[in-house]
């Protein structure tokens, strides 16, 4: 596969460009360790990555389910209600003012050490980007399909509105729907790790604090690897799976 | 209001009468105090040049024209309009992510009926789309697209069928062979096409108006003779195209 060969290419250049770096300067490994000192760590410390990884990936799993369902439903309403649009619309742009990270003491006091928080503070951090990018997409249905749908259901004794969300602006709004989600499986990782960085006892970001501490920089870089890599892999995955879901969406830059 | 039942396919042809249409756009009449006579079982082509509010005229007919307004517009047995017109634009508004087949259905699942799957396939073999049933429309050639597009206004099996320069968007021998598929099948119904191709008009029309004029009014009715489809190589028809033309340049 070419995207997977060009990928590693850029991946090695990136990796000896780090270990030149580091061989030219003799930095001390607790200030920068090598690639090779980090892999080493890496395969030392695997089963307590590993077991780290799997809390945080459970954590960014279900901020993206939660997030990703509170923001459809949110944009769904929004545009179905005109008065809750004029309303919270307004509101809800001015809460994205508020750096949601400086929330994450408060939701680790209101919901403690353990998972609740971390998945809140993922949702927290999806929910606006989600709900902005299908509300978009549901605001811009094509004129002409809705006046068709017009002309089919007039007369009939439903409104038709429901009939015209559901079978038009809502499919019609996926592609839109489709950009909020990469863009929320992109930052969802960000949430969950600044959520165990105010207050965890488990977790890629515990452990990376942990390990800062005690000047274990190795194994604060093999977990931010591992971290690095579950994002991208989360990525890809929801890319994938996005695609194979809208095989009518036409991607022009696909033949580029 | 109870609810009122149609079944067009036995329903006698019906004709619609429009009066005191208007439309004005930024205060600035478009058209006003505007008659129109549609006659039943016929088609009207209605020719005008761009922005004239020909394609409003017919938007205000086809109930889906916010600015447009009419003191009176009803059909000729008494009855309401809703419901009783198809609508075709000159975009095939074709939803991607359906099925050609689905697309031709989409008015019995907009309206929660169970869609009549053996007529949509009858009638896509009628338009020559038997193959095509089951591909996205991204599949298709802008023909097999309007193509489509027609099966979905006779699957509406509607008395009257409003027509916005259904064939403008395709080239010019393909727009033939539409004009003459569309004759063929949308025979004894209503129609109101709109377009600004004076010999499509003639070739199709029962009868012809003009919309021109600033604000717009209607010229007197045209009414050329023999059956429809009429032949494009027809001598007569180029000669009076060159009339109208020139009328609608005037």
């Amino acid at each position: 596969m070419d995207t997977a060969r060009r990928s590693l290419i850029s991946l090695a250049i990136l990796l000896a460009g780090w270990q030149g770096l580091v061989w030219v300067t003799q930095v001390e490994p607790f200030i920068l360790p090598g690639p090779w000192l980090v892999a080493l760590s890496l395969a030392g410390h695997l089963e307590l990555i590993g077991g780290h990884a799997v809390t945080t990936l459970v954590e960014i799993i279900l901020g993206l389910v939660l997030g990703s369902a509170f923001g459809v439903f949110s944009a769904i309403s929004l545009s179905w209600f005109p008065n809750v649009r004029r309303w919270l619309l307004p509101l809800l742009v001015v809460t994205q003012a508020i750096p949601v990270f400086a929330l994450a003491p408060v939701l680790v006091l209101w919901l403690g050490y353990g998972m609740a928080s971390k998945v809140m503070m993922a949702s927290l951090i999806i929910f606006f980007p989600v709900t902005a990018a299908f509300l978009d997409g549901l605001r811009r249905t094509e004129p002409g399909w809705l006046d068709l749908a017009r002309t089919m259901t007039a007369g009939t004794a439903s409104s038709g509105r429901w009939a015209m969300l559901r079978h038009i602006r809502i499919p019609a709004a996926l592609p839109a729907l489709a950009s909020g989600l990469r863009v929320a499986a992109a930052v969802a990782p960000i949430g969950a790790v600044v959520g165990e960085w105010v207050g965890s006892s488990a977790g890629l970001g515990y452990l990376m604090l942990h390990a800062n501490g005690r000047m274990q920089i190795d194994l604060l870089f093999a977990a931010l690897f591992v971290l690095a890599l579950m994002a991208v892999a989360i990525y890809f995955t929801l890319d994938w799976l996005l695609r194979r879901l809208l095989p009518w969406q036409p991607d022009s830059l696909a033949n580029d | 209001m109870p609810a009122q039942t149609f079944d067009n396919s036995t329903d006698p042809a019906i004709g619609i009468a429009l009066r005191g249409g208007a439309l004005a756009f930024d205060g600035r009449p478009v058209f006003e105090d505007l008659d129109l006579d549609i006659p039943a079982g016929r088609t009207t082509c209605l020719l005008g040049t761009s922005g004239v509010g020909k394609s409003s005229l017919l938007r205000l007919i086809a109930g889906i024209s916010p600015e447009a307004t009419a003191r009176r517009l009803v059909a000729s047995d008494g009855g309401p309009i809703a419901g009783r017109i198809a609508y075709m634009d000159q975009r095939d508004l074709l939803l991607p992510w359906l099925s050609v087949l689905d697309n031709v259905t989409l008015g019995a699942r907009l309206r929660g009926e169970a869609a009549e799957q053996p007529r949509a396939l009858a009638l896509l073999r009628q338009v020559g789309l038997a193959d095509e049933a089951g591909a996205l429309p991204s599949a298709l050639s802008g023909g097999m697209r309007q193509r489509a597009a027609l099966a979905r206004t006779l699957m509406e099996d509607r008395a009257v069928v409003l027509m916005d320069e259904p064939f403008s968007a395709v080239d010019a021998l393909t727009r033939l062979r539409l004009q003459d598929l569309a004759a063929e099948l949308l025979v004894g119904r209503t129609i109101l096409l709109v377009t600004h191709d004076p010999l499509e008009a003639l070739r199709l029309g029962h009868r012809i108006l003009v919309l021109r004029g600033d604000p717009a009014h209607l010229s007197e009715p045209l009414e050329p003779a023999g059956a429809v489809p009429r032949r494009a190589d027809d001598p007569a028809l180029h000669g009076l195209a060159a009339t109208i033309l020139h009328d609608l340049a005037a």
